[in-house]
Order: C-alpha cells, then structure tokens, then sequence
C-alpha cells in the first residue's frame, strides 16, 4: 500500500524543495541582477534590486565580438558530444552485454582519468598540438572535449543499457538482424531517454568546460569561456560587465536546459527505480 | 578558345589572391583587460590604416590566466602569440631564457632614449631592449585633503610612516563608517606582498641577504610587519585581508578611507568625478618611509610589449609595437579623447608636455616612478631587482605562500611572530630546493 502524505507534509517538503532551489540558482539570479547594474553599485555590496541599466550590456558588445565565440562554443559542444556517442554507443554496449572478467576494471580505469588535474598534462598536450597543428582549431577543441568527457558518456550509457532486458535483443538475434542492425534498430531505440539525457549532459559540460577551451585555444577557435575571461581586470571595476558577458554567456544553454528539462529528469532518473 | 581564356583569366585572380593573402600578415596580440589596453583597442585603426598589410587579432584574458597562457606558449615556443603584454617582473627573467625577441627595430623615430630610466632599466639586458612599455607605474599616498583639514594635520612632502600611523588613527571614525587607511590585505603575490615587500623596504629590510638566505627572522620584518597589523587593526577597514586595489579603490571612492596606499594608477580613478564621490578632495604624497631611513618602497610596475620567441612574424610585431609605444600614440590619445587618458609612466617627454602637466595626479605620478629604483631597492645589498617583487622565478608561488601567511596574521587567525617563522621556514626551503642556498 502507497504511503500517503498529510498536506501539511506535502507543504513542508514543497516549501524545503523551493528553498534547496533558490539556493541552488542564487548565483545565477544574482549574476543576471548584477548585470543590470552600474560598477559603483555592483561592488558596493549584496543588493537585490538593480538601477536597471542596459550599458553593460552596450559595452561588453561594443568591446568584444559576441558572435565568434558564441558559434565556437555551439560549434564544439555539439561537435565533441556527436562525436562522444558516435564512440561511446558500442563501447557501452559491449560492456553492457557482452561483459568480460575486466570489464568493471576497464570502466574504472577509464573513470580513473577524470580524476587526475587537468593541469598535470598541460603541457604534453600543448605539444602535441602545436606539433600537430591543432592549437586555437575547432576540431582540436572538439577531440579534446570529446576525450575529456568520454569516460562519462560511457559510464552514463552502460547504467542505461544494463537496464535493457538482453531477451530483447536475443529475440533479435533470433530473428536474424545482424550486429549493427541490433544496435541501431533495437538498442538505440530503446534507450532514447538514456541517450537524451546523455547528450544534453555532455552539451552542458562542454559547453561550460573552461579549462582547456581557453589554454588551447586564442582567437580562431575561442568559445564563451574565453569571452567571459577576458572581462576580468587587475585594475578596475568590471563586475557588472562581467556579469552581462555571463549572463549573454549562460543564456542559450540555460533556455536549452529548460525546454528539454523533461528528458533530462527522465533520463537521469531512468533505471533509479527497478 | 574562350575556355582558356577563362582558364587564364581564373589562374590570374587565383594568383592576384594568392599574393594579397601572403603580403597580409595578421599580427595574435594577447593582453589584459584594463582601461588602456581597451582603449588602444579601440584605436588601432590609425596604426592599420598606416600598415593596411597588418591585420591585429586580440586576446583579452585577466591577468594570472594571461600569465599562464603565455608563460606556456612562450616556453613550449607553442608560437601563438606574436606581441605578449607582461610585466616588468617577467621581462629579466623571460629575456635571459632566450624566450624573447630583442627589439631593435622599432623604427627611426621612435627616441628609446626618451623612456623614463627607471622603466627602461629593468626592460634591458646586455643593452638590448627586450620589452616596450606601454604604461608604467609606482605606488603613492592618496589621502583625503578634507579629513586632514578637519584634523588640523598638514601632509609633510616626505611623510614617514610614524606621521601616517598618527595620522589614520586620528582620522578614524567608527560610528562614521570612515577608516583612516586602507591598505591591501588580500593574499598573493601580486597583492598584499606588491605592498608589503616595499613597506619592508621602507623600514630598511629585504626578502634575501646576498646569499639568497631568506630575512623573516630578521628585525625589519617583524617591525615592519607588526607595524601594518596593529595599523590596520586601529584604522583599518573591516575585512581588510580580503581587500585587494578594486576593493580599496571601491572604499575610498565612496568617501570611506582617509588615505590609500596604492598603484599611482589609482590616482585616475579617484579623481574621476563620474566614478568618485571624493574627487575634488584628493591629495597626492611620496610612499612614507621610516623615520631615518631612505627608501621610498621602490616600487615599480609597467605592462609591457613583447614579441615570443616562437613568433614569425617578428618585423610586423615590432612595427606594431613601435607604434602602440611612441610619442605618437600619446598623442593620438590626447587627440581623441584628453591628456588625462594618455598611458602613465614611460615616457620623459610626457611629463615635459605643458598640457599633461595640467592634470592633477601628472606631477606626484612622476616623482614617484623617478624615485623607484628596482636596480637597487633595498637599503642593504641583495643578490636581486625588483622593488615590490623579486626577480626569480620561484617568487610567484614563494610570494603568494608568504602572502597567506600575513593575510591571516591580519585577519589574526595567527600572530605575526608565528606568520614570520612560518615564512622563514617555507622560504629557506623553496631557496634551497631551487638551489639558491648550497
């Protein structure tokens, strides 16, 4: 028999769960308050109401170029996250149904990766990419970042494919369909939800990922990370205006976020529940 | 017939194209985001203009992450900046690596002789000039002329600190919210240590004896640093170790500090009526020493233009340096926007111009950079340059540890007796580590 909650429950965890999400989005809302306002005021301390200005706004457009960066960062997160499941697909399915002795040691190993510091391979990547040509490119950004999130990827679409029942597809062994057909017409199909969530993640995390989007890269292939960055300054007042770049720099993954917040919630809470 | 003809005449464009694309060289500058940089951003039309060969491409990054970037690229010769904006601090020891292009073609009007001695100095090495300076500066005492009025105290033209320390205790009012001085507290290298390191050498003492043995066990140190605690504590602002130059800055534009020891660059801002609230109401001193002792801070900063190394397109790099550093970019300033825009501190014959003279902060600016010498900043002899820094590379990490360590002596999670111990013994055993110490 299901539990029932009283109303004054239902309030009380309705109340703890608005505040645990204001809490959560504070910085946010309080990065795009700080853009509507002057240097002066920005600076002067926690204020939640605004003069209202839009010059922050002229100047971080009048200062540097918005578009370039923005198609970068669009350019790239989707670039290394098609590229990621184009990769990460048979590997998880393999583990996933076909699991050897090693398998839960290879995805360790492979999670293992992200727990080093970037910066410990700095330098050895850096020269391997000016040897091969790829610093400030867009297809040396998009490599790196599907490398860097692989191990995710395929961590995230072993636990989706796991909870595929493997008579499914024994049944379309039975019937013939061939490996890649097995793959494509009964196993994606099936795991959309997984592979949705998946890919907004992974678009998520590249498109924020600011480590190696700015070492790697100068003026050609630099996304919004890199544009954001460039409004800090040593001497000077600059919150409010690096407030508007970050908003302007949020935005198109914060609206994307929200209209497929759906699938993401699916997808994250697929197989949470046998 | 008319195939080939249009065979022809497509190879003649392709080639005409070929050429404009090879004569057209496009110049990476990397750079920091502060107002004259934006501002030579926005004026590079006159130097494209001038060299319609020469496209600029810009990479703005704050200051430690711009560090970083270069210091990697320029070490792995990566060759993807052509002109680097650094500092004084990066010059000796980028220009002894081999790491930079020596500048000696920067065209012939470009008079190398008119840069201020102090700036150019420390942007040399064998004669050579390896760095162009695009604006330098010194630190000086900004006080409140209105609050010394109403204290009955006259600013001395040689203030020493003992004066400075009455001064901001008398000043002080709590219920008013006023402190009276405020001083950096945040830590790093760059940041309380920039103001500590030539407080020190205003008290008479040095980071290093000439054999690189560290010197926090000596006297000055604990004079000196015992002094800015306990100053802070009567006068300082609330939070003061997490104040750095904007959050000074921010304070003393809105009418809350009695005096501010910072980067002469400062000067600009406060007096700037669009911004501050006290602009009418600024004077200017020379950096205070102790009493007895000759030593001013010897502080000294400029951002500079250089080329890497790794760069192959050294001619146009420096035909674009040549340009963002001459008089005639000075002028070109003044010309479109006022004298007071005009880069501070790298040029004589700037402080000679009757115009620039007019402006408030011109005359305590240079007196300031013309007594810095980080040749010789300390009163005792040591083995390095550099007035509020030390030129090795080991002290951007070393600076930056030591500087916790004060910054929570101010905030007094630790007492400075603990805070300079702990400093001798992180110090002597980076210096050995580096090998400075046999």
């Amino acid at each position: 028999m299901a539990r029932t909650a009283s109303t004054g429950q239902k309030i009380a965890w309705t109340v703890v769960a608005w505040v645990i999400a204001l809490v959560i989005f504070f910085p946010i809302l309080y990065t795009i308050i700080t853009s509507f306002k002057t240097e002066p005021e920005a600076i002067a301390g926690i204020s939640l109401i605004p003069s209202g200005t839009f010059q922050n706004y002229i100047d971080v457009e009048t200062q540097r170029d918005y578009f370039r960066p923005f198609m970068n960062s669009v350019i790239i997160s989707l670039g290394s996250t098609v590229l990621a499941l184009i990769v990460a697909i048979p590997a998880a399915w393999s583990m996933a149904f076909s699991p050897t002795r090693r398998t839960k040691d290879i995805l360790m190993w492979m999670l293992s990766t992200k727990m080093m510091p970037a910066v410990a391979v700095l330098v050895p990547i850096y020269l391997l990419f000016r040897d091969w040509g790829l610093l400030d490119s867009r297809i040396g950004l998009t490599v790196m970042l599907t490398l860097i999130n692989l191990p995710i990827v395929v961590w995230m679409l072993y636990t989706y494919f796991r909870e595929i029942p493997g008579e499914i597809l024994e049944a379309s062994r039975m019937d013939g369909a061939s490996l890649w057909n097995e793959i494509i017409y009964v196993l994606t199909p099936m795991a959309v939800p997984g592979i949705a969530s998946t890919l907004l993640l992974n678009i998520i995390l590249a498109w924020n990922e600011a480590f190696w989007t700015i070492r790697l890269t100068t003026t050609n292939a630099a996304p919004l990370t890199a544009f954001i960055a460039s409004f800090s300054s040593p001497q000077g007042l600059f919150w409010a205006k690096l407030s508007a770049a970050s908003t302007m720099a949020i935005a198109p993954i914060l609206i994307m976020g929200w209209f497929s917040q759906r699938q993401l919630v699916r997808g994250l809470t697929f197989g949470a529940v046998k | 017939m008319t195939l080939k003809t249009l065979m022809l005449g497509a190879c003649s464009l392709l080639a005409i194209a070929g050429t404009a694309q090879a004569q057209s060289t496009t110049l990476t500058i990397a750079t920091v985001n502060n107002g004259d940089m934006i501002r030579m951003q926005s004026l590079t039309e006159d130097f494209t203009t001038k060299n319609p060969d020469i496209q600029l491409n810009w990479v703005t990054l704050e200051e430690n992450v711009l560090r970083e970037r270069v210091t990697t690229d320029v070490a792995t010769k990566g060759g993807q900046y052509d002109v680097m904006t650094i500092g004084n601090y990066e010059v000796p020891i980028w220009a002894k690596q081999g790491w930079l292009l020596p500048l000696d073609n920067l065209g012939a009007d470009y008079d190398a002789d008119d840069l201020l001695p102090s700036i150019r100095s420390g942007l040399q090495m064998e004669g050579k000039l390896y760095a162009a300076p695009f604006y330098g500066e010194s630190a000086m005492l900004m006080y409140r002329t209105d609050l010394f009025e109403k204290a009955g105290l006259t600013m001395p033209e040689n203030p020493t600190w003992e004066f400075i320390a009455d001064a901001a205790r008398k000043i002080t009012d709590r219920n008013a919210n006023l402190s009276g001085i405020c001083l950096r507290g945040k830590a790093g290298w760059g940041e309380n240590m920039a103001f500590l390191t030539a407080l020190n050498n205003s008290f008479g003492g040095r980071w290093f004896d000439e054999n690189w043995k560290p010197q926090f066990d000596q006297p000055e140190w604990k004079e000196s640093l015992q002094f800015y605690v306990d100053l802070m504590k009567d006068a300082g602002p609330s939070g003061a170790s997490s104040n750095g130059f904007n959050e000074n800055l921010t304070l003393f534009q809105q009418g809350q500090c009695g005096m501010w020891m910072d980067a002469t660059v400062a000067a600009s801002f406060v007096a700037d009526p669009k911004n501050s609230t006290v602009a009418d109401k600024v004077g200017y001193a020379i950096f205070p020493s102790k009493e007895g002792v000759d030593n001013h801070g010897n502080w000294l900063w400029s951002w500079n233009l250089a080329i890497p190394a790794g760069s192959t397109k050294a001619e146009a790099a420096q035909k674009f340096i040549g340009w963002a550093t001459s008089k005639g970019y000075t002028e070109l300033v003044a010309s479109k926007e006022s004298w007071a825009a005009v880069p501070p501190g790298t040029r004589t014959s700037l402080y000679d111009n009757a115009e620039y003279k007019k402006t408030p902060f011109a005359g305590p600016t240079f007196k300031a950079i013309q007594a810095a010498n980080i040749t010789k900043p300390t009163v005792k002899p040591v083995p390095y340059i550099g007035g509020q820094w030390v030129s090795i590379p080991e002290f951007q990490s070393l600076g930056t540890t030591v500087g916790q360590l004060f910054s929570a002596a101010l905030a007094g999670q630790s007492s400075v007796d603990d805070a300079l111990a702990q400093a001798q013994q992180v110090s002597t055993r980076e210096m050995t580590r580096g090998g400075y110490i046999k």
